[in-house]
């Protein structure tokens, strides 16, 4: 691991041989007036929140209910498929849109300004009614039933999410795409490379490096979209919390345990997206910054040493 | 040293079929014509010098003869078969895009800019496309890979991330990638020009090692030094045809043209 070493060298070691600069610093007065105003104001709002009529012991009761982790795993159930819809069609049409094909890259087009275009809260409520239109649904040989029975509030949500995702991660997808130089692909089909080995081998793993870090930013903001489905009777993590605090005559209080519970998802999504980030970002810069452990390990022995006794 | 790529002939033969042959070879880029009917000859085993000022036209030619252009009118042979189409009685058909991949197998390409696959250490930058287009075994592949590297003389760097190397050594492995799929011609783009001057001498000793194997090159260049002690015929091209064309010693010292003579002036 060379890389912690970089890290944990001083960075103002005098030079051997030079007199060390011993200067008396400036004073940055305003700098702690503006930390003395920010101090109080946190305590102040910290205040109102404690001596509230908030009954704060509510939240630690119902932390772990059964609702709530039924809650919880639907949730993280409806962000996961529905980005995978989102993350699978987004593909599709940033090819769609990409290729020679007039028709298919307006079809694309079309279907991008349409789902950009409108509100998800919009789109899921006309997924849910789309029965006044097609009374039936008929997959020949397979199935055959109403039209309501077969939008599940579930596949409503599903296809709401997803599908309206899908033109984002389309976009995002496509800007990936190309922002690699054109030189790799020519260069893959100069060794003989097909079109599609180069896309799969060449393109696509470099188009990562631009495509995670929005992707990232898309799963965190879909975690907290799925809170919207609750209009179209599907029951998740904030659904239950409301009927939990309707029930116990504890409203607020469920709210701030909802919140708290998309705090703590969001959050874990954020760890994963910043090791997604570092594994494709190898070759593209000189030397990978430290992950956070590397970096507490790095600190950890420097304090080891007493200071100033660094030679290496 | 020379015995590990010398699998073409060691000298120029007279008389068998030419190794790369243009005839007529129109380019236009929309309403610009880059090259205006070019017609020459690569025998093989030879090395090719293409000259001449920028804009020219010589790398846009390098560039149809893999087929990376499409040429507009004219015939372009390489090793006695159409680049880029089937000819069946009067009638050209265009080459699907798999055809035109298992054409381009026999032939190596360096860019100016390198385009190593940045995400892919050196070692793996020579493996991919024997791995992946030859489905060569990955344990023979890199085996092979490693000679390749020490040929050029980075056997110790094929851990490394192109960022992690400077512009001779990125262009180096460019090459090993590229000899990697043991073609039989090389067609090199201005292989020097994006270098600092102290690094360009370890690329021309690459390619000087090369042709000596024996390997058909043609090289766009604007190392005259190179294209003197190297090379077997050179051709000066300007404003999209060949001005003059000879043995590199003749038109270099005495150019009979006097495009070729003023350009030369400016880079000699």
């Amino acid at each position: 691991m060379t890389d912690i070493d970089k890290t944990a060298e001083p960075a103002d070691t005098p030079a051997a041989g030079a007199e060390a600069i011993k200067a008396i610093p400036v004073r940055h007065y305003g700098r702690y007036v503006a930390a003395v105003i920010a101090i109080a104001l946190l305590v102040a709002i910290i205040y109102a929140f404690g001596q509230g009529k908030i009954n704060w012991n509510a939240v630690p009761d119902y932390f772990f209910d059964d609702r709530i982790m039924t809650g919880v795993s639907k949730t993280l159930l409806l962000t996961v498929l529905s980005m995978l819809i989102g993350i699978v069609g987004g593909i599709l049409l940033a090819v769609m849109r990409l290729s020679k094909n007039p028709v298919t890259s307006s079809i694309a087009w079309f279907y991008i300004w349409f789902f950009r275009g409108t509100p998800v809260l919009v789109q899921l409520f006309l997924w849910f009614n789309l029965g006044l239109v097609f009374e039936y649904i008929n997959l020949m040989p397979f199935y055959k039933d109403y039209w309501s029975n077969f939008m599940t509030p579930l596949l409503t949500a599903l296809l709401g999410l997803g599908l309206n995702e899908a033109a984002y991660m389309a976009e995002i997808c496509r800007a990936g795409l190309l922002a690699v130089d054109e030189g790799q692909t020519e260069a893959a089909h100069a060794l003989g490379m097909s079109h599609s080995r180069t896309l799969r081998r060449v393109v696509i793993p470099q188009a990562m490096r631009v495509i995670v870090p929005p992707t990232g930013n898309e799963v965190i903001n879909m975690l907290k979209t799925t809170s919207l489905v609750a209009a179209v009777q599907y029951p998740e993590l904030f659904r239950y919390a409301q009927d939990i605090g309707q029930n116990s005559g504890a409203p607020v209080e469920m709210y701030f345990l909802a919140a708290a519970w998309y705090l703590i998802m969001t959050s874990v999504l954020s760890v994963g997206q910043y090791y997604i980030e570092r594994y494709y970002a190898r070759g593209s810069s000189r030397q990978l910054p430290p992950t956070p452990w590397q970096k507490v390990k790095a600190n950890m022995l420097s304090l080891g040493r007493p200071k100033g006794a660094v030679g290496a | 040293m020379t015995d590990k790529l010398s699998k073409t002939q060691d000298t120029p033969v007279e008389g068998t079929v030419p190794m790369v042959k243009a005839q007529g070879v129109h380019k236009s880029f929309g309403h610009v014509e880059v090259l205006k009917g070019i017609d020459l000859e690569v025998k093989p085993g030879e090395v090719f010098c293409l000259i001449g000022p920028s804009g020219s036209g010589k790398s846009t030619f390098l560039r149809c003869i893999n087929h990376l252009e499409k040429i507009n009118a004219g015939r372009l042979y390489v090793d006695g078969e159409l680049v880029g189409y089937r000819q069946q009685g009067d009638k050209l058909y265009e080459l699907r895009d798999r055809e035109v991949a298992m054409k381009r197998r026999d032939i190596g390409m360096v860019f100016q800019r390198f385009n190593l696959f940045p995400h892919m250490t050196a070692l793996e930058n020579v493996m991919e496309a024997p791995v992946q287009v030859k489905g060569a075994n990955r344990s023979q592949a890199k085996e092979r890979a490693m000679q390749l590297l020490e040929r050029v003389g980075l056997a110790d760097r094929a851990g490394h991330y192109p960022s992690q190397l400077s512009g001779g050594q990125q262009q180096r492995v460019a090459i090993a990638r590229a000899l990697a799929m043991e073609p039989k011609l090389m067609l090199f783009d201005e292989p020097t020009s994006a270098l600092d001057p102290e690094l360009v001498g370890d690329v021309l000793d690459v390619m000087r090692d090369l042709a000596e194997s024996g390997m058909t090159m043609v090289v766009v260049t604007h190392e005259m030094g190179f294209a003197r002690e190297v090379g077997d015929s050179l051709v000066f091209m300007d404003d999209g045809v060949v001005v003059e064309s000879g043995h590199p010693r003749d038109v270099l010292t005495s150019p009979q043209h006097e495009r070729t003579q003023s350009f030369l002036s400016k880079v000699l």
